[in-house]
Parts: C-alpha cells; sequence; structure tokens
C-alpha cells in the first residue's frame, strides 16, 4: 500500500509540475465548451412519423400521403389515442407524432382554418428545427394547392410542441456531447501517454525490476486522472449549469455515478493504448485517431446518430461516448431515472471490464 | 569460502528459433565485480534480464541471492537493484523526490527514507542539489545519483547495465568509486559495458559471443591466455569469432 502511494504522489508531481499538461486538463473543457457552441446543422432523413388522425376525411388522407411522398419520411404509423401517440414517442419508435384535430377538413372548408399539433423531441435542437421545417413546408405546399374555386385562402395552423427542450436551446444538445469528448479524451490521452513516457524514457525497466506489482503501476497511474477528470467533470457541470443555463433535472449523484463508469472506460481504453504503441507519438496519434474523431462523429453530439447510414449506426455502437451522451441527456436533461438508463449502464460496463481485462493480459505478456 | 550469490546451470532463452541465450552456467560470489561482456546481440541483456526476473527462462535454471528466478522472481525483485543505459531517474522530479520514490517502493519507512537520503546526498556531495529538478544536473552526475538510487534500499546484488555510456573519463573514474564502495560493503555489482578500460577493473570478466560464454576469468588470467596486454585485445580476439550480427 505504501508503494502504491509513493507511486501515485510521484504521478500527481508529473501532472502538477507540467504547465502544457495542466493547461489542457483544465483549459480544454472550457474552450470545448464555448466552441461547441455554434452548433452544426445536419440534414435528417428516414423520419419515422406517428400519426393520430381522429377525423380520417379526404384532407388529412392527402396531407399524410404528401408527407409519404416525400423522401425525407420514412414509416409512418398509425395511433388511435393521444397516450398510444406518446407512448410510441417515448419507447423512441417515432421522430414525430403528427395530431390532427377533429372535422379537420369541415373545419379547413367552412372556417378557412384547421389545426395539427407536432410533437418532437426537443433534447436534440437540430433536428427538432429540421423536423418542423420539413412538416411546415410541406403544409404550406399543400395549402398552395388547396386555393379553393373562390379563392379563397385556406390556412391550416401548425402548433409544435416540443418536449424536454421547450426553448430549443442547443447548449442542451453540445454539453452531454462535450462531456463524453473531455472525459475519453483527457483519461486516454492522458494514461496512455503518460505510462508510454515511462517506456520512452527507460524508467518503465527500472519499475519492472523492482517489486511493485505491474498491477500497481497501472492503476497508481490510473488514479491522479480519475481525480482529475472528476474536477473535470465538476467544472463542465457547473458551467453548463450556471452559464449555459442547461437544467439539471434528474438525480446529481445518479449522473456522476455513470461519469465516474464513462471515466473508467476512457481510462482502460488508454491503457489499452499504451499496451499497442510504444512511442509518445504513437499514443498521441492513435488517441487521436481512434478516439477524437469517432467520438466527434460518431457519439450523436454533433451528428444525429438516425440520420446515418445504416453501416455507421452499427459502428456507433461501439464508441462508448454515444452510450454516455445518450445517459447524459436521459438524466441531466430529461430528468430520467435509472431504470431509463440501465441498458446504457450496462454496455458501459461491459466495455468498462473488457478493456481492462485485455489491457492488463496484454501488459502482463509484454514482461515475458 | 566465498558465498555465491548468483549461479547459472544451462541458462537458455530461445525467441522461437533464435537462441539468444544458450547454455549458460556461471557463479558469482558476494562483493564481487562481475564484469558482463559482450558484442551488442551477443544476448548479454536477455541474460541480464533473466538474472532480473522479467524474463522467464526457456530451460536451464539460474539463482540469484538465494532465490530461484523462475519460481521466485518477485523474491529475486526484492534483493536486486537495477540500472540501466537509458537514465532511470525521473527528470520531472527533484533529486530528493526521486530518492523517495524508490525508497517508498522498496517498502522502506519514512524514517529510514529520511535518514538514508542525508547520507547519500552527503556522501556524492549533493547537499545543494536537494531541491534541484534531476534534468537540469549534468549527466555525469545523474548517473552518480542514479546508481546510488539503485543500491538505496541495500539490496544483495545491484545489476548495471552500460551505466556509464556517454559519461566523460573523469566522471566514470568517480563512478567506479562509487562500484568499488559498494562492492566494499558486500553488495556483489554485475556490470555490462563497452569499455574495455571498464573491463580491467572489474574482479572478474565473462566474455560472450552468439549467446555462449567464451572466456571467464580474472582480466589479468585472461591477458595472459590470449598473451596479449589489453582486455580490449581479448575482447577483440574473442568477438571477431562471431556469427551473428547486430
Amino acid at each position: 500500500m505504501k508503494q502504491f502511494l509513493s507511486f501515485v504522489q510521484k504521478e500527481f508531481r508529473h501532472i502538477l509540475r507540467d504547465k502544457r499538461t495542466m493547461l489542457i486538463l483544465f483549459g480544454m473543457p472550457i474552450v470545448m465548451i464555448i466552441l461547441f457552441g455554434f452548433a452544426v446543422t445536419t440534414e435528417v432523413q428516414n423520419i419515422r412519423l406517428a400519426v393520430l388522425d381522429p377525423s380520417n376525411d379526404q384532407a388529412t388522407t392527402e396531407i399524410i400521403r404528401e408527407l409519404q411522398a416525400n423522401t425525407y419520411f420514412g414509416s409512418v404509423m398509425y395511433v388511435h389515442t393521444t397516450e398510444e401517440a406518446n407512448k410510441a414517442f417515448l419507447k423512441n419508435k417515432a421522430d414525430l407524432v403528427l395530431t390532427f384535430e377533429e372535422n379537420f377538413q369541415e373545419n379547413l372548408l367552412h372556417t378557412g382554418t384547421a389545426s395539427i399539433q407536432l410533437l418532437v423531441d426537443g433534447t436534440d435542437p437540430n433536428m427538432c428545427k429540421i423536423l418542423v421545417g420539413y412538416v411546415t413546408n410541406i403544409l404550406t405546399t399543400y395549402q398552395q394547392k388547396r386555393v379553393t374555386p373562390d379563392k379563397a385562402m385556406i390556412q391550416i395552423i401548425p402548433h409544435v410542441k416540443m418536449l424536454y427542450n421547450p426553448q430549443t436551446k442547443s447548449a442542451y444538445n453540445f454539453v452531454p456531447g462535450v462531456m463524453g469528448l473531455i472525459l475519453m479524451l483527457i483519461c486516454a490521452m492522458m494514461t496512455s501517454i503518460s505510462i508510454v513516457r515511462e517506456k520512452e524514457t527507460g524508467t518503465m525497466e527500472v519499475l519492472l525490476v523492482s517489486p511493485i506489482k505491474p498491477l500497481y503501476i497501472v492503476f497508481a497511474k490510473m488514479v491522479p486522472y480519475f481525480v482529475l477528470s472528476c474536477i473535470n467533470l465538476t467544472t463542465i457541470l457547473l458551467l453548463s449549469v450556471y452559464v449555459l443555463g442547461v437544467p439539471m433535472s434528474g438525480n446529481l449523484g445518479l449522473l456522476v455515478a455513470i461519469s465516474m463508469l464513462f471515466i473508467l472506460v476512457a481510462l482502460s481504453i488508454g491503457l489499452f493504448i499504451s499496451t499497442i504503441v510504444d512511442t509518445q507519438v504513437a499514443a498521441m496519434l492513435v488517441s487521436g485517431m481512434i478516439l477524437m474523431l469517432p467520438v466527434i462523429l460518431l457519439s450523436g453530439m454533433i451528428y444525429t446518430i438516425e440520420s446515418m447510414p445504416v453501416l455507421l449506426q452499427y459502428a456507433s455502437h461501439i464508441i462508448p461516448a454515444k452510450w454516455y451522451v445518450i445517459c447524459v441527456k436521459k438524466v441531466m436533461i430529461e430528468g430520467l431515472g435509472f431504470r431509463a438508463v440501465f441498458h446504457e449502464v450496462v454496455i458501459l460496463f461491459i466495455m468498462a471490464i473488457v478493456f481492462l481485462t485485455i489491457s492488463i493480459k496484454l501488459f502482463k505478456d509484454r514482461l515475458q | 569460502m566465498d558465498k555465491i550469490v548468483i549461479e547459472t546451470d544451462l541458462l537458455t532463452k530461445r525467441f522461437g528459433n533464435f537462441t539468444a541465450v544458450d547454455k549458460i552456467s556461471f557463479q558469482v560470489t558476494k562483493g564481487e565485480i562481475f564484469g558482463f561482456l559482450g558484442a551488442n546481440g551477443a544476448g548479454k541483456t536477455t541474460a541480464m534480464r533473466m538474472l532480473c526476473g522479467l524474463s522467464i527462462p526457456t530451460s536451464g535454471t539460474g539463482t540469484v541471492a538465494g532465490y530461484d528466478i523462475t519460481k521466485q522472481p518477485e523474491m529475486v525483485k526484492r534483493n536486486i537493484g537495477y540500472m540501466s543505459q537509458k537514465f532511470s531517474l525521473y527528470e520531472d522530479l527533484k533529486v530528493w523526490e526521486n530518492i523517495r520514490l524508490y525508497g517508498g517502493i522498496y517498502g522502506l519507512s519514512e524514517k529510514e527514507i529520511a535518514e538514508k537520503t542525508d547520507r547519500l546526498l552527503h556522501t556524492l556531495n549533493f547537499e545543494n542539489e536537494r531541491n534541484t529538478m534531476v534534468k537540469s544536473l549534468p549527466l555525469g552526475w545523474k548517473q552518480k545519483l542514479a546508481f546510488s538510487v539503485a543500491i538505496f534500499h541495500e539490496p544483495k546484488i545491484v545489476f548495471l547495465d552500460e551505466p556509464t555510456g556517454g559519461v566523460d573519463p573523469v566522471t566514470r573514474r568517480q563512478f567506479w568509486e562509487l562500484i568499488y564502495k559498494a562492492s566494499d560493503m558486500g553488495i556483489t555489482v554485475f556490470v555490462t559495458t563497452h569499455y574495455m578500460d571498464e573491463a580491467e577493473y572489474c574482479h572478474r570478466v565473462s566474455i560472450m559471443v552468439d549467446g555462449h560464454i567464451e572466456a571467464l576469468d580474472t582480466p589479468k588470467i585472461l591477458k595472459q591466455q590470449y598473451g596479449v596486454k589489453s582486455m580490449q585485445e581479448v575482447f577483440y580476439h574473442l568477438a571477431q569469432t562471431a556469427k551473428r550480427g547486430d
């Protein structure tokens, strides 16, 4: 234990003494949060539509047909009650719920106006805006075609209702992504570099000849980065809540626990990288290639996974950050409990165990 | 009779078809300075790694400090010190922090570490450098410090892997004075080197060629045996027979 503590102390000294590392550690989260404030627009395809159509008349059928004919929309699902519609939405079977008012056509013909309710997921503001845009476009086109013989204008009024994110603040979208990215980068990149550095300078050799167990070396390397990542987590959360105004709707304890699990996954990946490369430069490149880009592109932080080609959607499954981002969205923004993220937590847990086991085995094998 | 601290019997290490170390057998006694010579690729490093418990022998046996290197590598590690040709201290730690770290790794108590640190710095005349970052020390000083750290926990044997590479002759001389001092204290010194003048300083020398030990005796007897005046010539004579390249 004393061996272990001396080692952890040494690691802290390395980090605290290296100004560049410190700058990256604590400057990066702030810079990133500001940078990603400029959200990226994306195109959404294969929108799954759920329709609640109590009037079921000529006008509604035509509108639905118009929507179906549009390439942006994929499947259409018919529901019969509001509860059913909500359920389809919550179970993630539909991206958009369209509710026609009763006597749609009659209202349209007699009063000239009729209304439609659009129910969209507001956690992803980009997608949300785009969805609403598509539907209103189609409705406008329909209106123009349906100009009555007496040239009186008809009007369909869409009522948009966003769940979870009524103000469409895009901070809601990128904060979970940035959290995933920063934690992944800091933990994995820093750990891998710090282990590989010892290999490069030759101190690893000396450590291996000493009676300290290889496993201790590995864990002692992880401890400081775990602590620093927790500090970073606090910084990001404080910035998000007090500067960007992202709500903390769910249980803070649950969020922190999930984050720690994710940090563990990231640390194990860092360890894994350190066992397969021999130089710091290689460690940096590998971390950059296999971590940064996929995390940015495939975790759903910028581009919606639903609108990606199927192949990429599958690829995104192996990105730990994807699952973490889902968890953060659910817990932090939607305020859901443990049951809602159980699936994701189990996946992260399995990832942590797999990476840890593989890398400890590789680390030991290299010694032979 | 002197106590034997390192003993190997037909120690062999194979990597696939390549036999890096081929049935080497030798003994080293307590307090001896044992020079382990050989051209690059002769198998020195592999042999040394096996003795340090870092690499498992393919066949043959070896004991270091009384412990079997295959069965009790942990006990072997507890009783040896090690210093490599690559610099083995942390550049971004202060002198005392490096000493403390190794003291801690070898399980010494705070009090022991404090006392011995004072003594070590005094012996090396390093008292003013206690708080200096290791990276700002001259190379020769670093190597002396690294050696002192390697024997800080008073190991039975210290393994030195080309400890004086790139060091100037004066500092090398001083470095060898430290080695003699350690040997006087009863610490066995197992050293590899490419400097043949250093080979002359050793009590006994072994010369490895292509994984075998081709010669093993005191420098004086080896020189007589080959009828030459210096270890340099002995080494050339043997190294020429090598079939393996680098």
